[in-house]
C-alpha cells in the first residue's frame, strides 16, 4: 500500500513552474532519497508533501492513517537557531504542540514523550544543556527528536530537508545510522541530499530532480543510469564520507 | 539620605509623575517581552523604524490638529506590516527597508512641522521625549496593551516560543504563523506609539532590544530570557525615571543609560561565566 503518491504534480510560484512531471509513489517503509542541483524545486516538493504549498497540477495523496500529525519534519538548518537560548527540553516540547490545539500548557504526558524521545536518541543527557552550546551534530539530533516527538508512536513518515550539512563525515555517519534505524522500525523516510554517494548507500529509492522529475526508481536501478553516475561522481569529489571511510579502513 | 528619600517621596505627589510612572513600566513590560521575539527573529531595528514612523505621524497630526493618538496608531501598525512583510518577503533587504521607511518619515515630519508651526520645543520634545506629553489616554491605552500582551505571553507563550525559534517547523506543524506575526505586529507598534513620546522618537527602541540583549548574557532558556527581560527592563525604567526627577534630566536618555548599563554589567559576567565554564570542564 503507498503512503504517499505524486500524480503528475507540478508547483509553480506566481505563474512560472518550478517543478512538473513529479510522479511517484512510496510504500510503507521506503526510504526515499531526493537529489537535484539548487533550485531543483527539491524544496517545494518537499513543502507540497508537507501541505504547506499547493500543487498547481495534479495532487498528493496520503495513504491511509497518514495526516499531518503523523508526519515528522526536519527543516534545512537555520543560522539564526545555532545560538539561541533555549534549553534542549523546550526546544523538543514544541514538537509536541502540533498536538496541542487550543490548549495552552504541555502536559505531563507531553513531558513524558520528550524524556524518551532524547532516551530514544541517545541524548538523554542533554535535556537541560542550552541549545546554542551544542556541536552540529547534537542540534540536528535535538531537532529530530523534536520531529519524533510529533506522533512518536503512530509516526509513518519522516521529512529531513538536508540534514547532514555542515557536519563533519563522522557525525554525518552517526546521523545516517540513526535515521536507518528510525526506518527499520517502520517509519517511511524522505530526506533531501546534496551527497548523493550516501545517498545510494542508504535509500530504497531516489527521485532526482532538475524542475522536473529526470529519474525515480531504485537506488540500484539509479546507479546506472549515466545522469546517476555523473551526480553521484560530482559529489563524490574525493572526499566524500564512503570514500574517505574506504580509503581509511584501507 | 533622609532627603532623598523625601524628594522621592515627593515625586509621587505629582500626578503627571505617577502617570508617567504607570505608563512607563508598563510600556517597559510590553516593550520587553515583545523585544525577546523580535530580537531572536533578527527584526530588532523594526522598532527603530516604528518608532521614526511615529514621529512623522505625531507631526501631521499636530499639524492637522488631530488626536496624536488616532493619528499615529493606524498609521504606525500599517508600517509595522510593511516592514514585516517586505522582510519575510526579501523584497528590499530588511534593513534598507528599515532605513528608508526611517529617514522618509523623519524627513515627512521634519518638513510638515517647518511648513506649520516651526521648529519649536515641540519637535524637541517628539525627538528626545517628555513625560509631561502623556494623557490619561495614554495610561488607557497602556493598560490595555498590557493586558493584551500578557495574556498573549501567558496563554500563546508556546506558540511564540516555536515561532522565535523555528517559523518553518511551526507552520509546518499547523501553526497559524501569519496570524500571530501580525498580533505581534499591531502590539509592537502600539507599545512604540506610547512609548516614544515619553521616551522620545529616538531612543524608545533601546527599550525593545537592550532587556532582551541584556538577559541574554546570562540566561541560556527561552522562559529564563523571557522573564529576566521583563523584570529587567521595569527594574531599569524605574531607576532612570527616579534619576531623572532627583537630578532633572532627561527621563528618556536617563532610562537609556540605566538599560546600557545593565546591559553591560551582564555582559561582564556573562563572560567571567563563560570563562569560569571553560575551567572548570
Amino acid at each position: 500500500m503507498s503512503i504517499v503518491s505524486c500524480c503528475d504534480t507540478a508547483f509553480s510560484y506566481e505563474g512560472s513552474v518550478v517543478a512538473h512531471g513529479l510522479d511517484f509513489r512510496l510504500a510503507e517503509g521506503d526510504y526515499l532519497c531526493i537529489v537535484g542541483e539548487n533550485g531543483s524545486g527539491k524544496s517545494t516538493l518537499i513543502k507540497g508533501l508537507l501541505g504547506l504549498k499547493q500543487p498547481s497540477s495534479g495532487s498528493i495523496s496520503y495513504g491511509e492513517g497518514v495526516s499531518a500529525r503523523s508526519i515528522g519534519y526536519l527543516p534545512q538548518q537555520n543560522e539564526l537557531q545555532r545560538t539561541f537560548p533555549a534549553s534542549v527540553e523546550e526546544v523538543v516540547l514544541s514538537g509536541r504542540l502540533a498536538n496541542r490545539g487550543a490548549r495552552p500548557f504541555y502536559s505531563a504526558l507531553d513531558r513524558r514523550i520528550v524524556d524518551e524521545t532524547l532516551i530514544r536518541l541517545g541524548i538523554g543527557d542533554l535535556k537541560r544543556y542550552s541549545f546554542g552550546q551544542l556541536s552540529g551534530g547534537q542540534q540536528q539530533r535535538v531537532l529530530l527528536a523534536r520531529a519524533l516527538c510529533t506522533a512518536p508512536d503512530t509516526m509513518k513518515l519522516l521529512i529531513l530537508d538536508e540534514p547532514m550539512s555542515g557536519l563533519d563525515p563522522l557525525i554525518k555517519q552517526e546521523l545516517y545510522s540513526l535515521i536507518e534505524s528510525l526506518n527499520k522500525q517502520g517509519i517511511t523516510i524522505i530526506v533531501v541530499t546534496h551527497d548523493v554517494q550516501t545517498a545510494i548507500t542508504y535509500a530504497t529509492h531516489i527521485l532526482h530532480l532538475e524542475q522536473r522529475q529526470v529519474f525515480f526508481g531504485s537506488a540500484h536501478e539509479f546507479q546506472h543510469t549515466k545522469a546517476g553516475q555523473e551526480l553521484i561522481r560530482d559529489s563524490c569529489g574525493g572526499h566524500c564520507l564512503v570514500c574517505g571511510l574506504a580509503a581509511q579502513h584501507g | 539620605m533622609t532627603e532623598i528619600y523625601n524628594e522621592l517621596l515627593q515625586m509621587f505627589t505629582f500626578t503627571f509623575m505617577v502617570r508617567a510612572l504607570f505608563v512607563g513600566l508598563m510600556v517597559s513590560l510590553c516593550s520587553a517581552l515583545l523585544g525577546v521575539s523580535l530580537v531572536l527573529k533578527r527584526y530588532s531595528m523594526i522598532g527603530h523604524g516604528l518608532s521614526h514612523v511615529g514621529f512623522g505621524a505625531l507631526a501631521v497630526a499636530t499639524a492637522l490638529n488631530a488626536a496624536p493618538l488616532a493619528v499615529s496608531i493606524p498609521v504606525t501598525i500599517i508600517a509595522a506590516f510593511l516592514l514585516l512583510r517586505l522582510s519575510e518577503r526579501g523584497l528590499i533587504k530588511g534593513d534598507a527597508a528599515i532605513a528608508l521607511i526611517s529617514a522618509s518619515s523623519v524627513a515627512i515630519g521634519v518638513f510638515v512641522i517647518s511648513v506649520t508651526t516651526g521648529m519649536n520645543t515641540d519637535v524637541d520634545n517628539y525627538l528626545f521625549g517628555s513625560i509631561l506629553a502623556l494623557s490619561q489616554d495614554d495610561l488607557i491605552l497602556s493598560v490595555v496593551l498590557t493586558a493584551a500582551v500578557l495574556v498573549l505571553f501567558v496563554f500563546f507563550y508556546n506558540k511564540i516560543f516555536a515561532i522565535t525559534f523555528d517559523e518553518t517547523f511551526a507552520r509546518a506543524t499547523g501553526t497559524r504563523v501569519d496570524i500571530y506575526n501580525s498580533v505581534l505586529a499591531v502590539l509592537i507598534a502600539l507599545t512604540i506609539v506610547v512609548g516614544m513620546r515619553m521616551m522620545g522618537a529616538l531612543l524608545i527602541s533601546s527599550l525593545v532590544i537592550f532587556p532582551a540583549l541584556s538577559s541574554m548574557h546570562v540566561c541560556k532558556r527561552f522562559k529564563a530570557v523571557t522573564v529576566c527581560a521583563a523584570v529587567l527592563s521595569v527594574i531599569c525604567f524605574f531607576i532612570g525615571l527616579t534619576v531623572s526627577f532627583l537630578f532633572a534630566t532627561p527621563t528618556g536618555a536617563s532610562v537609556v543609560l540605566v538599560n546600557l548599563l545593565v546591559f553591560m554589567i551582564l555582559y561582564l559576567i556573562g563572560l567571567l561565566r563563560g570563562h569560569l565554564h571553560k575551567s572548570n570542564g
